[in-house]
This record gives C-alpha cells, sequence and structure tokens, in this order.
C-alpha cells in the first residue's frame, strides 16, 4: 500500500467512524440518561436516509432538505418519546427490547409501503461533487470530507451542549438521580423529551448525510444499529467522549480489515470489541 | 384453587395437549402436519431461551447463533451423496452448539443488563458474517442438507426421518424429552440457584455460589438444547441458510417467550404456537403482515405485562375481584 492509497485509507476510517459516532452518540445517551436500550435506533437512521432521498426527489436540493429534515426528525422523536417511550422508563430492558423490536418491524413496513423495496441513489449536492486530487491517478471526494467535518464539528457541539450549558447541565444530573432533579423543579420528562429526540434527529442526520455515498435501501437500519451497539460497548454507555473514540477505533478496524483481510473483514470490528470486553467489560470510558 | 389442584390441572392439560400432537397426522394434512412441526421445532429453541431470559434473568439477542450452528453442524457432515448417521450427526450438532456457547458465553458473561443485550447480539452477529461472508458453509446462498440424517443402528432401521410422519414424531419425542429434561434440571438444585441468581444475584454469591460458573453452565445447556432445535429444523427443511442466525431469528424466538410468558416452559411452546400463528395468518391477509406483527408486539407490551399464559390469571383475577367487590 502506498502512502496516497494508504492515506485514502484513513480518510475512508475517519469518514465512517465519525458518521457511526452521530449514530451511536444519541444511543448512548438514551441509554445512560434514561436507561432504555433503543432497538429501533438503526430504524432512525434508515428514515433519514429515505427522508433524505424523498425530500431530495421533492427540492431537487440535498444540502435544503437536511435543513428541512433535521427538524422534522426532531419533532417525530419527540413525538415517539411522547407516544411510547415514556411509558417505558420504569419497564425492565426485556420489554423495552420487545417494544422497540416490535417498532423496527412497523418502520419496515411502513418503509416498504410507502417507498417501496428498491434501492434508490441521492446525488452529491453539485457544490461538493468535485474531487481533490492526491496523485496522478487517485483523488478524494469533497463530500466525504465534508461528512468529517460536520460530523466533527456536531461532535465538538455536542461536547458544548453536555459540558457547558445549562440543559447539558441538568441532563448530567438526570443520569445520576432522577427524583434528586425533580424535587429540583426540573420537568425530568421535557428533559428525556429533548434527549430522545435529539438522539433521533443525530441518528437521523447521518442517515440523510450517508445517503449519497452509500444509498438508500432497505434493511440500512439493523447492520448500522448492531455496530452502534459493538461502539455503546466499547465506548462505556453514557459516555459521548467513549462513543467518539470507540466510532474511530471501529471506523479504523472496519475500513483497514477490508482492505488487509477482505475475507475475514466482517468480523474485525467484533474482535475489537471481543477484545475490549475482555480488557474492561464495561468499556474504556466507564461512568459512575 | 389451591396450588395442589392447580398443578394438577396443569399437568392433565398437558397430557391432552401431547395426545393432541399424537394423533394430530391422522387428521391434519401433511403441510399442516409440516408446519406444526416446524412450530414444535421452535418450541424447543424458545424453552431453550427461557431457561436463560425466564429462570436465570440473562436476556439474551443472540440465542439464534447456537440454533445455526447445530444447523450448519449437520449440514455440513452431511456426504454429498449420503446420508449423515444419526447417532453422530445429533449429537455433534448439539456439542457444537454447546461449545461455542461455552466460549461466547466466557465473554458476554462478564459484562450485566443492557451489556448483556447487546453484547450478545453483536457476538451473533458475529458468527452471522462468519458464514455469510466466507465459503465455509456455502457464503450468502447456504447449504443444502440432501440426504436426511440415517437412523440406523448396526443394520437395525428403527425409524426412517424420510417419512413425513416419523419425522414429525421424531420431533415430538424430542419435544418431550427437552420439556421433562428442563423440568428436571429446574426442580435440583442446580436449577434453584439459577432461580435464585435471577431474583438476586448479589445474595446468591454472598450466600458462596460461584454465579459466573452457574451462568455459563445455563448458558452452554441453552445453546445445546438450542442446536437440538437447530439440527432438526436443518433436517426438517433440508437447506440451511445464514438466516437461521440472523439477529431477526434471535429477536423472533424471544418474541416467543414473552408471548408465552417467561419463566414458563409450556408457555415457550404456546408461544411459538402464537407466533407462527398470527405470522401465518397476517400473511395470508397482506402482504405486509410485519406491520400488524409489530403492532400485536407493541400493544401487547403496553397493555398485556406477562403474556399469553398470564392471561387465564389475570381474567380470573378480574372474575375475583369484581366478586369481591360486588
Amino acid at each position: 500500500m502506498d502512502f496516497t492509497t494508504f492515506l485514502i485509507q484513513i480518510l475512508n476510517a475517519m469518514q465512517y467512524g465519525l458518521l457511526l459516532f452521530l449514530v451511536a452518540s444519541g444511543l448512548t445517551l438514551v441509554f445512560g440518561i434514561m436507561g432504555i436500550i433503543n432497538l429501533a435506533h438503526g430504524s432512525f437512521y434508515m428514515i433519514g436516509a429515505y427522508l433524505a432521498f424523498a425530500l431530495t426527489s421533492m427540492t431537487g436540493n440535498l444540502m435544503l432538505s437536511i435543513a428541512l429534515g433535521i427538524p422534522l426528525a426532531f419533532a417525530f422523536g419527540a413525538l415517539l418519546e411522547w407516544l411510547l417511550f415514556s411509558h417505558l422508563y420504569k419497564r425492565d430492558h426485556l420489554e423495552q427490547v420487545l417494544l422497540t423490536y416490535g417498532l423496527i418491524l412497523i418502520f419496515e413496513e411502513l418503509r416498504s409501503l410507502t417507498m417501496g423495496d428498491d434501492v434508490h441513489g441521492v446525488d452529491i449536492p453539485a457544490m461538493f461533487s468535485a474531487s481533490i486530487p492526491l496523485s496522478d491517478t487517485l483523488s478524494y471526494p469533497v463530500y466525504r470530507l465534508l461528512i468529517s467535518v460536520v460530523c466533527l464539528a456536531l461532535a465538538a457541539g455536542l461536547w458544548w451542549l453536555m459540558q457547558r450549558t445549562r440543559l447539558g447541565m441538568m441532563i448530567r444530573a438526570g443520569s445520576h438521580d432522577r427524583d434528586m432533579v425533580q424535587a429540583l423543579g426540573i420537568d425530568i420528562n421535557m428533559l428525556y423529551r429533548t434527549v430522545f429526540a435529539l438522539g433521533v434527529a443525530l441518528a437521523a442526520l447521518a442517515g440523510m448525510l450517508a445517503a449519497p455515498i452509500s444509498s438508500v435501501y432497505p434493511g440500512m437500519g439493523g447492520s448500522v444499529l448492531i455496530i452502534s451497539f459493538v461502539i455503546v460497548v466499547i465506548g462505556g454507555i453514557g459516555s459521548v467522549w467513549g462513543a467518539l473514540v470507540a466510532a474511530l477505533l471501529i471506523g479504523f478496524a472496519d475500513t483497514f480489515g477490508k482492505v488487509l483481510v477482505p475475507e475475514f473483514a466482517g468480523l474485525a470490528v467484533y474482535l475489537v470489541m471481543a477484545l475490549v470486553l475482555l480488557w474492561r467489560p464495561e468499556g474504556i470510558f466507564r461512568k459512575g | 384453587m389451591n396450588p395442589q389442584n392447580s398443578s394438577r390441572i396443569a399437568l392433565v392439560l398437558k397430557l391432552v395437549v401431547l395426545a393432541g400432537l399424537i394423533a394430530f397426522p391422522a387428521f391434519g394434512s401433511s403441510f399442516y402436519t409440516e408446519m406444526v412441526a416446524k412450530i414444535l421445532i421452535l418450541g424447543i429453541f424458545a424453552m431453550s431461551l427461557d431457561l436463560l431470559v425466564g429462570f436465570t434473568g440473562l436476556v439474551s439477542l443472540g440465542h439464534a447463533a447456537y440454533f445455526g450452528i447445530a444447523a450448519y453442524t449437520v449440514a455440513l457432515l452431511t456426504p454429498k451423496y449420503d446420508p449423515a448417521d444419526l447417532w453422530l450427526a445429533l449429537p455433534a450438532s448439539v456439542l457444537a452448539a454447546a461449545a461455542a456457547a461455552f466460549v461466547i458465553g466466557l465473554f458476554v458473561l462478564r459484562t450485566k443488563g443492557i451489556y448483556f443485550i447487546m453484547v450478545t447480539l453483536a457476538f451473533a452477529q458475529m458468527v452471522y458474517f462468519i458464514f455469510h461472508d466466507t465459503a465455509l458453509g456455502g457464503g450468502s446462498d447456504g447449504i443444502y442438507v440432501n440426504f436426511k440424517p440415517d437412523a440406523s443402528i448396526a443394520g437395525w432401521v428403527p425409524f426412517d426421518l424420510n417419512e413425513p410422519i416419523q419425522l414429525y414424531y421424531f420431533v415430538v419425542v424430542a419435544l418431550v424429552a427437552v420439556f421433562v429434561f428442563l423440568t428436571l434440571v429446574l426442580r435440583s438444585p442446580f436449577g434453584r440457584v439459577l432461580v435464585g441468581i435471577r431474583s438476586n444475584e448479589h445474595r446468591m454469591q454472598s450466600l458462596g455460589y460461584a454465579t459466573f460458573h452457574y451462568k455459563l453452565a445455563a448458558f452452554t445447556l441453552a445453546g445445546g438444547l438450542a442446536g437440538v432445535a437447530g439440527f432438526l429444523y436443518a433436517v426438517l427443511f433440508g437447506f440451511v441458510t445464514p438466516e437461521y442466525l440472523s439477529w431477526h431469528q434471535s429477536g423472533n424466538v424471544l418474541m416467543m417467550v414473552i408471548l408465552g410468558g417467561m419463566g414458563n416452559l409450556a408457555g415457550a411452546v404456546i408461544g411459538a404456537f402464537a407466533f407462527i400463528g398470527l405470522q401465518e395468518m397476517f400473511s395470508d391477509w397482506t402482504k405486509h403482515w410485519q406491520l400488524l406483527m409489530g403492532g400485536v408486539i407493541v400493544a401487547a407490551v403496553l397493555f398485556m405485562p406477562g403474556g399469553l399464559s398470564a392471561l387465564p390469571r389475570r381474567i380470573m383475577k378480574k372474575v375475583n375481584g369484581e366478586r369481591e367487590n360486588g
């Protein structure tokens, strides 16, 4: 592998890892703060991608579609929390697994009913469709760089939100002691609704950003869900920072696994997880 | 109703159901005989998971891995132009599944709660990729079991699995055997420890039980019994695909356990009947049957805690309660 190819693979690994971080960060927040295991989180990624496809075919512009799609996803998340998830906080994990598994079936069939079962493509917006030449034959697409930059900015924003704002403080407090936060006069239900909706919006955004490079296809939520689980396990439940590190680790393991041992590429990610489990069963950045 | 009476009624009910299962092929068409055989196999699968979920308190979302490993084992042990020896293939499949559960158990049992759910799912997905991505078992196309295993012992042929009816009875016998075996296990001191772990693992630890070893034994046992189901499923349908190990399969069997009410072996079998029954009914109505299935599952969680087998008790409670009030 020459240096340029190596550089491209590093950029790919980062881009993939950072995109996974968007999905996993919402998952880990909902786990950590509300204690809810949400199997349907991958569906939000799928919904985001289909939303990007549907809105882009209407508006003709992916950037505009994303701008429209984020508030839609956020509202959808808030609605879902109000209708269903708010009933799950006091139930055990098994019932959470059950209900969210049912939701996956519902989301997949609604997708099939409304959008069909075909694979769709979404065009990269014209202004980002260029490639940066790296050598005579190799180049790197601007859009992939853009994804990395957006995800990094969001990671920084999320850190700022959690550590430096009043909302973040309330969220962190709520994850430690729900009753105490409530006793202090904070509307914990509203807080939970906000966090859940934020998680849905982040996962949907990941789907929308990924739509042009991965295309839009049935079942795309399932594989992302399981990889996100692996990330949350490695990073430690509830740790956004852990999710970032773990997502990058997985991005590199997967990308370089595909380059170096193509036959066993699917396994690389899980081997990393097994090693981390031996070393630290509760994740690298375990909380509390 | 005193508990002794109600357990006697439960036993009578089970025997009546068993008699019904034995008589079924005389009345049902071959299509339905095969479907009932399929349901009974899934019932074995659900019982094996119930040992973990319902009795030990371990929510595994990757149980299809062991089902699939056993199915692949019989497929790979069957020569191209000959049947495999049943008395070799069956134990080999079960052992392969149990061995895989033992190794994976060493990793996953280091975790608890939500972690455990996620990690069992992830390891099952790893096994899925082993069979999906490599040529070992025909890749994503799967592999045929060209011949059903041969049951002959030194020239004597006690039964022939190529006969659908005999295969059906073989499945019924396996179901009863697994049911009785698990009932005995749960009544033994070992089973008592498992139930103790479910209600309070810390207390069991302070009583001096090495709970990790008990959980590992339960996990291995459940994997092996899932292997019995996987073996039978592969023999019944004659082919094995990676979908046998997919996480949807793990999810479906968990649905069966919960639908039937956890911690109840007969309930697991009822759950398998209910799940496949609903699936058949809905897919008769519409191509988008999963929408209805998903709706039923969501509604069941919201409105029916305890599953189907808790329904009679809940109704009784309601009736009695109203009588007391009135």
